[in-house]
């Protein structure tokens, strides 16, 4: 077994030499020092090599026949000492270890999948994001959320973690996840968006409840992020995953600012694929997907509209509650002119009957938002994730396409070069057809690999949807049933103040 | 009519016969059981003609709106009246009047000067359909972008709120009537007979432009006078209590008027959110298979039922508590109007005696002195004391008619939330048991 086998040209190439890179800043001979310069994470491109080696084991997944017998037992070896191994702390550089390390990976994936068939998705991995802290004054300030995690799980070396992490911290996650997973078709979780107003207001330091209210939408939003993707089977084991909720101190993550070099080129790329998805019809043999993207375009609509209705009551009950408030000083002030002294005690009673009722619509519009409004903002953001995996599908057809069109071309010129006489283009030529052959096999393969995946997360996501859409609704109705009640507690304990005005 | 009148035009005619805010009825306990102004129950019906012939037993003059039509621009109420009095024609009559005759018939009172010391009820607010016009016109021009339901329920709802404000308005002019009925001086005025009995329009046009612009200047010179009347203070300590009383109480009632609207309307918006949520899960659920579909149908319905529940906690908060404050707001202005006219007719006097030392001094016109002074004083009296019986009354109609309506909008608020909460717990249970 070659022990610090390490070699990651070879690896990527046989994935796709010719084809742009689907990951940020590649090009074709993506080399360490590549990825060094663009992802900027000097002291971890360990680990993102690590990463690559993720991304290896799961094409290598039980269910698939094994198309490279060669790297049955893939090397995942910890390169750095920084790097923590995959399911022990105490790894070192050593070849027992890595093997230690790969079996036990390889096995805990088996049992993950077994997991997840049985009871869906339950792993005993808590996550909560609390205590938003500003650091920092003025416009460099920045907003620290503290991020929790609790335990049981072997690959985690303790039970609880507590670490510090801003926002652009959380969008490094998603883009180090899209860049490894989006292009086998796991869907990942969307990471909350930029907000430039929202974050200027609380840089500036203004304490206003707006402000309050973008900082906890903001919280609650990261929180739900971050627990979604650890649900993932693959996702929750991803090394960066785990380092983001473990690791002290994490590089920061520029590339995700908006003008940076990769922030620049992101935009190129979306520009780019927009253009490319109009040209990407894939000639379907399977309905199913056609279907699939149809139903889901028309979920993405009504949620949309969904959504606007929900805005709509938040806003509206957060009205309700101002001029509850303010209804309530009135009624006050008038109990406090009036002479009649069991009119003046009722009109005062009523005041406060409003005060609390104001409480209980801002309470309940809380629950409007965050209940109801965020989870249909949350799925409408993971049905364009679902979209982006459609859209992976469509690319890696079209690079199989291609190599089938440039297989053919090789033969023609093949076939050409059999009546001109030169035997040493000949057998380049041959040799040209057989890499062809190998590139349509591989397209092939990976076509129906992506298909397979997409099916399987597909379910998972429509069960996982069916799931929380009654819960939500269920829970949603409860917090109107508790308004109800409290409702006719507060006018029950007023009636008999009216009764008895004489 | 002679169709069978709908439960919703039962409930209009049963809410005639409420007499929300105190001034038709005296504060009867007795006769506050038997109304129930919601949900149409066809035994309103039957009560109320014998609440009638109970009431007309005590009353002398007994008024109601029978019926109220509205066509194009105007609301015409037909105005019904039994009385027992031997100076009206018949014993029964029936005449059709519109809002401007009305408003005719409260200037009148107003102007005559025999009545100065009475609160005269403040007259019912002009009908304002302006809204609900708007809405239908919107309604109308954006029928081809709905779909056949969403048209329909459109239509339906602004059907029930055009018949709520049509009931209101009907409540309000009944109202104002039945006031001036039970007064014993104001019920007896020849005008109110011509009002109710005179077969023919009363050919009263609306005011025109010039008219129009001289009340608004003496709106200003009486606005002068009342500034005049605040830094006057007055030698009776009764009347300077009330005076102040009065001030106060009226700038806090408006104020609570207009927040009591606020939240019936942010009440209606989310309503209105609610069906707009309902219509969306309706169409998540048809393209949806399986337990969702079922589950988002039922959403939708429950959202549907609860929508219509809170409009009713909306319209109830509206007629009970927002418009008992609009009223009072406005009764409160009519004693206002009252302590003003008192006032001014104290300064005349104070003016006709200043005027009677001076003619004394001059030893001339002293009689014609003397006789304005002996007038103005003696209207003085006259207003003082009718004055304070009728701020007394004042007071008693106030609180009963807030103690009447604070146990109602408690016990509606109740209703509605137990019933809220039963629709609420129903489907909770359907849902659970998938």
């Amino acid at each position: 077994m070659p022990a610090l086998a390490w070699p990651p040209n070879k690896v990527k190439s046989r994935i796709s030499p010719d084809v742009p890179s689907l990951q940020l800043g590649g090009d074709s001979s993506r080399s360490n020092g590549m990825e060094a310069q663009m992802f900027d994470t000097s002291p971890d491109d360990a680990d993102d090599l690590f990463a690559e080696a993720t991304e290896e084991v799961s094409l290598e997944s039980p269910e698939m026949p094994a198309v490279r017998p060669s790297d049955k037992a893939p090397t995942i070896t910890p390169v750095s000492n920084t790097a923590k191994s995959v399911l022990n702390p105490d790894a070192t550089n050593t070849p027992a270890a890595a093997d230690q390390g790969a079996r036990k990976l390889v096995s805990f994936r088996k049992t993950s999948e077994e997991v997840e068939e049985s009871s869906g998705d339950t792993f005993d991995l808590h996550i909560s994001v609390t205590d938003p802290e500003k650091v920092g004054e003025g416009m460099s300030a920045y907003m620290a959320y503290k991020v929790n995690t609790k335990t049981t799980l072997a690959m985690f070396s303790q039970k609880n973690y507590s670490v510090k992490r801003r926002f652009s911290d959380f969008l490094g996650l998603h883009e180090k996840l899209t860049d490894k997973h989006a292009h086998v078709g796991l869907i990942v979780p969307p990471a909350p968006e930029k907000s430039v107003i929202g974050m200027t207001k609380v840089k500036v330091g203004k304490e206003d409840p707006s402000s309050v209210e973008f900082l906890e939408r903001r919280r609650s939003a990261l929180e739900r992020y971050l627990q979604r993707t650890s649900k993932h089977p693959t996702l929750m084991q991803d090394p960066d995953f785990r380092d983001f909720l473990e690791k002290d101190e994490l590089p920061r993550a520029v590339n995700t600012q908006a003008f940076s070099g990769a922030g620049i080129l992101r935009m190129v790329t979306k520009a780019a694929d927009a253009v490319n998805k109009m040209t990407i019809k894939i000639n379907e043999s399977d309905l199913w997907f056609e279907e699939k993207q149809q139903q889901f375009d028309c979920l993405d609509q009504q949620l949309r509209k969904l959504h606007i209705g929900i805005e709509s009551l938040v806003g509206h009950r957060k009205e309700l509650s101002t001029s509850s408030a303010a209804f309530a000083k009135s009624t006050a002030m008038l109990g406090s002119s009036e002479d009649n002294t069991a009119l003046a005690r009722a009109l005062s009673q009523l005041a406060e009957v409003e005060e609390r009722v104001e409480q209980l619509h801002a309470e309940q519009c809380d629950a409007d938002l965050y209940l109801f409004g965020e989870l249909i903002a949350d799925y409408i953001r993971l049905l364009s994730s679902i979209k982006a995996v459609f859209d992976q599908r469509g690319k890696c057809w079209q690079r199989w396409q291609d190599s089938q069109s440039m297989l053919l071309k090789k033969r023609e010129a093949e076939a050409k070069l059999q009546w001109v006489n030169k035997p040493d283009k000949l057998q380049q030529a041959k040799e040209e057809i057989h890499e062809w052959e190998g590139k349509v096999e591989q397209g092939e393969s990976e076509f129906e690999l992506i298909s397979k995946t997409i099916r399987k997360e597909l379910s998972r996501f429509e069960k996982n949807r069916v799931k929380d859409f009654k819960n939500i609704i269920i829970q949603y109705i409860e917090s109107l049933i508790n308004t109800q009640q409290q409702l006719i507690k507060y006018w029950e304990a007023f009636l008999p103040e009216a009764k008895a005005i004489a | 009519m002679g169709e069978e009148p709908s439960p919703v035009e039962l409930e209009a005619f049963a809410m005639q016969r409420s007499a929300p805010f105190g001034g038709a009825r005296p504060y009867e306990p007795a006769m506050m059981e038997c109304v129930d102004d919601d949900d149409g129950n066809n035994g309103n019906g039957v009560k109320t003609s014998d609440e009638d012939k109970v009431a007309a037993d005590r009353q002398p003059l007994q008024i109601d709106i029978s019926d109220a039509l509205s066509e194009k621009e105007k609301v015409k109420f037909t105005v019904h009246t039994t009385t027992t009095l031997p100076h009206f024609k018949k014993r029964e009559s029936s005449v059709v009047r519109d809002h401007e005759e009305f408003t005719w018939l409260h200037n009148v009172y107003v102007e005559n000067k025999d009545y100065a010391g009475i609160i005269i009820p403040p007259a019912p607010p002009c009908p304002d359909f302006d809204t609900s016009r708007e809405k239908l016109q919107q309604l109308g021009e954006g029928e081809a972008t709905m779909t056949k339901e969403e048209f329909a329920k459109m239509k339906q709802e602004l059907e029930a709120e055009y018949l709520a404000i049509f009931k209101k308005t009907v409540v309000a002019h009944e109202v104002f009537l039945c006031r001036l009925a039970e007064h014993p001086v104001l019920g007896m005025d020849s005008n109110l007979q011509v009002f109710l009995e005179y077969e023919q329009e009363l050919g009263v046009r609306g005011k025109n432009v010039k008219e129009r612009l001289g009340d608004f200047l003496r709106g200003f010179v009486k606005t002068a006078d009342e500034l005049l009347i605040v830094g006057v203070k007055d030698t009776d300590d009764f009347f300077e209590k009330e005076k102040n009383f009065i001030l106060e109480y009226h700038g806090r009632v408006k104020d609570s008027a207009n927040r009591a609207d606020r939240m019936t309307r942010a009440l209606k918006d989310i309503a209105e959110d609610y069906s707009y949520i309902s219509y969306a899960f309706c169409l998540l659920a048809t393209h949806e298979t399986g337990s969702l579909h079922r589950f988002f149908e039922n959403a939708s319905e429950m959202f549907e039922k609860y929508r219509k529940l809170q409009n009713r906690v909306a319209s109830d908060q509206d007629l009970k508590l927002s418009d008992l404050l609009k009223y009072y707001a406005r009764d409160t202005q009519a004693a206002k109007d009252l302590l003003y006219r008192r006032t001014r007719a104290q300064l005349d006097t104070d003016g006709a005696t200043k005027g009677l030392e001076r003619a004394r001094l001059r030893g001339r016109e002293i009689q014609v002195a003397e006789a304005l002074q002996e007038t103005t004083f003696r209207t003085f009296e006259t207003i003082s004391s009718t004055a304070r019986k009728e701020l007394a009354e004042f007071k008693q109609r106030r609180v009963a008619a807030f103690r009447k309506n604070l146990i109602e909008t408690a016990e509606l608020e109740m209703k509605h939330a137990r019933t809220s909460l039963q629709v609420l717990t129903n489907v909770l249970a359907n849902l659970k048991e998938r």
